[in-house]
């Protein structure tokens, strides 16, 4: 019997010479590195972003998903990492960005118009390479369209960023990359904070709009999916435990009128 | 001393089989003259032995059937001299063009770089044949011995110091380029060689034949010594190439240009050079039904240009020809010319190449040659203006910015913190413990701007509908007024609110094509424009 399973084997690998490498070699799976997202309390909730996988953020408007976005980006392009944001929609705001720290000289901005080209132009990017970070942004998207993209096109991407230090990170209204995201976080957003000079007992809205001022949004994330392995490094340990969980944290705001661009002097 | 000339046999043929590979092994006679009237003015050796005599009418050369006949091209001659110069200058600076067809090297000092005379001569007759050429080498320590070897003798030949006279003896007195008048002397004299020139009495010779016949006799014994006469550099690269039948389409269009490129990239090679920016100059052929749609309309002025042009601007300098083929190719497609296409002018602007040492610790970044691709590609799917790195521009015009092209920088060094801080010396150890600072809050913007309708009390907006939903403001902040541009046409005055919307979902419920509603609710940005006297919704915190 043990001279049959050998024979047949090596008939096995001979057969798939040049093919693959190895057909019977367990294919161990290599530690997942991890970024940090530059806030603390998704970090320490999902463990920072996984290389070489796909992120799925979902939530309804005004749940802080672009704000988790532009701060993954300001600390991926902080390390001089090439990045880039496939634009479903068009809504990408640079002075909103770059108050939020991204350097937008390290980031490749692809205005999509529809739903094909913004897949079409993902599964360029991914073939072309390189780059650290790709944001696909669905965010304003119709779930009925996003549900039509087929799962096909979910694997392919995943497929394209496995073995590569690529982060896919995928904004939608609602979760649709199913088994193919490595991690899914939900947002939701938490009551708005404001602050005003009045006694806030006293102070109306209507009354005196202009004494109040927006302060930021509060959001909670909840994760709902996370395939890292329980022994990760950097110190995160147990991620399938914290399936569930979720972490509140708060935005602070810039208002537009305050906005000033930062234009940088031109060399000499 | 030493000195390599360098000849390209039966220029005229080389210079129009360069420009089209498949004629090599088929037998080729180019015609020149004024029409009506095309003679034969060069062919080669197969077209020779197949009949075909130089000065023959062409129509009398049409009749060999196995015979290609082209037009001779002062612009594929142009092309395959600047090819041997470029073959010269990636051996040695110091080049004397003495000829279309045939250019000497001063190849003192080189062989410590290339190894000795007979490797420099192959390595000539190896990087000609990458240009399209056949050359003949010959390496002497005389000038004009080096030169006549090469217009005499095929392949290669190497000339000792001492053995000129009898190395010359053999060679066709033809080939020293007498005047028709004295090389018809010599002939009746029975002189056909050099060794038989150079035995006649100097002295006899010179009362009969004069200055010409010294000078003659000086070549024929290698003892004529002159100078080199350097040639000025040129870092001019252009192919050019003329159709005989315009093209319309891309395909063909791009086999073309491939062989213009391969052309190109191989001469940048030589100078071992790349190209920053690829020039590319189409004339085109008039299109009838245009002009005339035009003419009917009595405006000459608006006749289309016949000519069209595009630059390819590359990011780092690259001499591959499929690359930027590929690039070419893009460019085409999101605007092809108007017309069909009678002749192609392809020219490279020189630079350095690119030289990068990679790090270990660098972060991943795209090849620059695959990037530039990548984008090409993304830009014929989004248009070239939906593509780009955004850059804000100095003014507090909402939502003005510009893109520009994209070209991370690969270190670390080069990225401008606003916080002044270094970054830090290795990514690989990344400091998952962020700051502590809060991230800041994202807009989200609505292009182009939503219409709405507001309804205020006391001045302060209650009320909106836009987006076929309507809702309830529960919490407003404003008004923030901005304007500015009085100068300018599109100048703006704007009252900026921040507004809490709480919509209703009845409206929703009715319409499938509106979204649902309560999960739009949030906070908005939206203002009321004086000019306009309208409101608007600009976006949304995400």
């Amino acid at each position: 019997m043990a001279v049959n399973l050998a024979t047949l084997r090596s008939k096995v690998e001979l057969a798939l010479t040049g093919r693959v490498a190895a057909p019977f070699t367990y294919r161990d799976r290599h530690v997942v590195e991890t970024v940090s997202t530059g806030i603390a309390e998704i970090d320490s909730l999902a463990g920072g972003l996984p290389r070489g996988a796909l992120t799925e953020v979902f939530g309804p408007a005004c749940s802080g998903r672009t704000s988790l976005l532009f701060s993954a980006l300001a600390a991926r392009t902080a390390h001089a990492e090439a990045c880039a944001l496939i634009d479903g929609c068009d809504a990408f705001d640079p002075y909103s960005a770059e108050a939020a720290g991204v350097e937008l000289k390290q980031l490749l901005w692809v205005r999509c118009r529809n739903i094909e080209q913004t897949l079409r132009a993902t599964d360029l990017l991914l073939q072309g390479g390189g780059f650290g970070f790709i944001a696909l942004d669905l965010s304003d998207m119709r779930a009925e369209v996003l549900r039509h993209v087929p799962l096909d096109a979910w694997f392919r991407f995943r497929r394209a960023v496995e073995d590569t230090p690529t982060i896919l990170f995928v904004l939608e209204p609602e979760s649709n990359a199913k088994t193919c995201a490595s991690l899914v976080l939900r947002m939701e957003a938490e009551p708005t904070r404001w602050s005003t000079t009045l006694e806030t007992s006293s102070a109306d809205f209507f009354r005196h709009p202009f004494s109040w001022l927006f302060d930021g949004l509060g959001i909670r994330a909840e994760m709902i999916r996370s395939r890292m392995p329980r022994n990760a490094p950097n110190g995160f340990q147990n991620h399938f435990a914290s399936v569930g969980r979720s972490e509140v944290f708060e935005t602070s705001a810039v208002p537009g009128y305050l906005t000033v661009p930062r234009i940088e002097p031109a060399p000499k | 001393m030493a000195f390599a000339s360098i000849h390209v046999p039966n220029f005229l043929v080389q210079a129009a089989v360069r420009a089209e590979p498949r004629l090599r092994a088929r037998a080729v006679a180019l015609v020149d003259g004024t029409p009506p009237i095309w003679n034969v003015v060069a062919a080669n050796e197969a077209a020779l032995q197949a009949g075909i005599e130089l000065g023959m009418a062409k129509s009398q050369a049409a009749q060999f059937r196995n015979v290609e006949i082209r037009h001779r091209s002062r612009l594929q001659e142009k092309s395959a001299h600047a090819a041997l110069l470029d073959l010269g200058a990636s051996i040695s600076p110091r080049m004397e063009d003495t000829a279309p067809d045939t250019i000497i090297l001063d190849i003192a000092g080189l062989t410590s770089l290339f190894g000795s005379e007979a490797n420099i001569a192959r390595r000539l007759m190896r990087h000609a044949s990458s240009l399209g050429l056949i050359a003949h080498v010959a390496v002497s320590s005389n000038l004009e011995v080096a030169l006549h070897a090469a217009r005499g003798f095929s392949g290669i030949t190497l000339i000792p110091p001492g053995e000129e006279a009898k190395r010359l003896g053999r060679l066709p007195v033809r080939a020293l380029l007498p005047s028709a008048e004295i090389l018809e002397t010599l002939e009746r004299w029975g002189v056909r060689d050099c060794a038989a020139l150079a035995a006649l009495p100097l002295l006899q010779l010179s009362e009969r034949l004069g200055q010409e016949g010294v000078r003659l006799h000086e070549l024929g014994r290698g003892a004529s010594l002159r100078s080199i006469a350097l040639a000025e550099p040129a870092v001019h690269f252009e192919e050019e190439m003329a159709l005989d039948f315009a093209v319309a389409e891309l395909e063909p269009l791009a086999f073309l240009l491939g062989r213009l490129l391969d052309q190109l990239c191989a001469r940048l090679q030589a100078r071992a050079l790349a190209a920053c920016a690829i020039r590319l100059r189409f004339d085109l052929e008039d299109s009838f039904e245009k002009d005339f749609q035009v003419l009917s309309e009595n405006s000459p002025a608006k006749l289309a240009p016949k000519t069209y042009e595009k630059v390819l601007g590359l990011p780092v300098p690259m001499r591959d020809s499929k690359m930027l083929l590929k690039l070419l190719r893009l460019q085409l497609q999101s605007d092809p010319p108007h017309a069909s296409i009678v002749k192609i002018i392809l020219s490279a602007e020189p630079a350095r190449p690119r030289a990068a040492q990679g790090g270990l610790f660098l972060p991943s970044c795209p090849d620059p040659e695959k990037l530039e691709l990548t984008i090409g590609r993304l830009a014929n799917l989004v248009g070239n203006a939906n593509i780009g790195s955004p850059e804000l521009v100095d003014t507090h015009r909402p939502g003005e910015f510009r893109m520009k092209r994209f070209v991370p920088a690969s270190d670390e060094s080069r990225i401008f913190h606003k916080n002044g801080n270094a970054p830090a010396a290795h990514i690989c150890q990344e400091d998952h413990t962020s700051n502590q600072s809060r991230a800041a809050t994202a807009f989200r913007i609505f292009r182009p701007e939503v219409q709405a309708k507001v309804e205020l009390q006391d001045g302060c907006p209650t009320r909106i509908y836009f987006r076929g939903m309507r809702g309830n403001i529960v919490t407003a902040s404003g008004p923030w007024r901005t304007s500015g541009d009085w100068w300018r046409e599109d100048t703006w005055q704007q009252d900026e609110w921040e507004v809490d919307i709480r919509f209703d979902s009845s409206a929703s419920s009715r319409n499938e094509r509106i979204p649902n509603s309560r999960a739009q609710d949030g906070l908005y940005r939206i203002y009321y424009d004086s000019i306009r006297a309208a409101w608007f919704a600009r976006g949304r915190y995400d």
